[in-house]
């Protein structure tokens, strides 16, 4: 259809609505607002993992960043009472400079794909790792140990948030 | 290519993401938009990641995103703590007044 193929029309329309998102996440004065455009950005990352048909990763992150930590966010923002654009602002040199090193970041990095040339390892049709049974199958093989640390990670972040954020009895 | 998309396009998509992030962290002065881009940047690699996995076959790559993902969330969750300390005490999350430590 129109000489694109069907996944490629999807790439494009995925990666155009994430760019556009990520630049009003950075752009939008009312917080709320941004943390609504990041979630947008989530499920268009996401749909990006569905093209390549890592399924499980995708769906993971839909629940993980757009069903945890962005209700996170957005409790933090309403319990601050962030909803007003009550945040001075840095002044226009600081942000003119940070456009500059942005540039100069990307002009960087797009250079230094110039030089690269067509990776020729065809894996046409959709590749089988990103299920969840042959994921499942390296991640309690190959990575069990880094798994289970994952888990002492995640009980040391639980332990530490709430000590941190404990009121004082006073 | 990995169906028809070749793998400099996801260098690319990934790049601006994550230099979308960086200017974000640098202009902004709310500290929770901070905190927002830095997981816009953790976001373009993890799809960098899964595109590099894709094309060699390899599921090494998607476990790492796993593992970026579980960090992610654990440092979030400490991050809002400490943000809602910092909160309660200065009555504001503007990074410019946070400078207790400077002189």
């Amino acid at each position: 259809m129109l000489g694109y193929t069907i996944t490629q029309w999807l790439f494009g329309i995925l990666s155009f609505l994430a760019i556009m998102f990520a630049l009003m996440v950075v752009f939008s004065r009312n917080p709320v607002n941004s943390v609504l455009y990041l979630v947008l950005t989530f499920f268009c990352i996401a749909g990006h993992y569905l093209v390549m048909n890592a399924q499980f990763l995708a769906i993971v992150h839909i629940v993980v960043y757009a069903g945890a930590i962005m209700v996170l966010f957005l409790f933090v923002i309403m319990l601050m009472n962030l909803n007003q654009d009550t945040e001075p602002q840095k002044t226009w040199v600081s942000k003119i400079i940070a456009g500059i090193a942005g540039g100069m970041m990307l002009f960087v990095l797009v250079g230094s794909l110039k030089g690269t040339e067509q990776l020729n390892l065809s894996s046409y049709g959709a590749s089988q790792i990103g299920t969840v049974k042959n994921l499942g199958k390296v991640l309690f093989s190959d990575f069990l140990f880094p798994f289970e640390v994952a888990s002492i990670l995640l009980l040391a972040a639980m332990v530490g948030a709430i000590m941190i954020g404990k009121k004082e009895i006073k | 290519m990995i169906n028809g998309i070749s793998i400099n396009y996801y260098l690319l998509l990934s790049a601006v993401l994550f230099i979308i992030g960086a200017v974000g962290v640098m202009a902004r002065r709310n500290s929770i938009i901070i905190f927002m881009c830095i997981e816009l940047m953790l976001n373009a690699v993890n799809l960098l990641l899964v595109a590099f996995s894709t094309l060699h076959g390899d599921a090494s790559g998607q476990v790492f995103v796993f593992f970026v993902m579980a960090v992610a969330a654990a440092e979030v969750a400490v991050g809002l703590a400490i943000l809602s300390m910092i909160y309660r005490n200065v009555k504001s999350i503007d990074t410019d007044l946070l400078s207790n430590l400077k002189n």
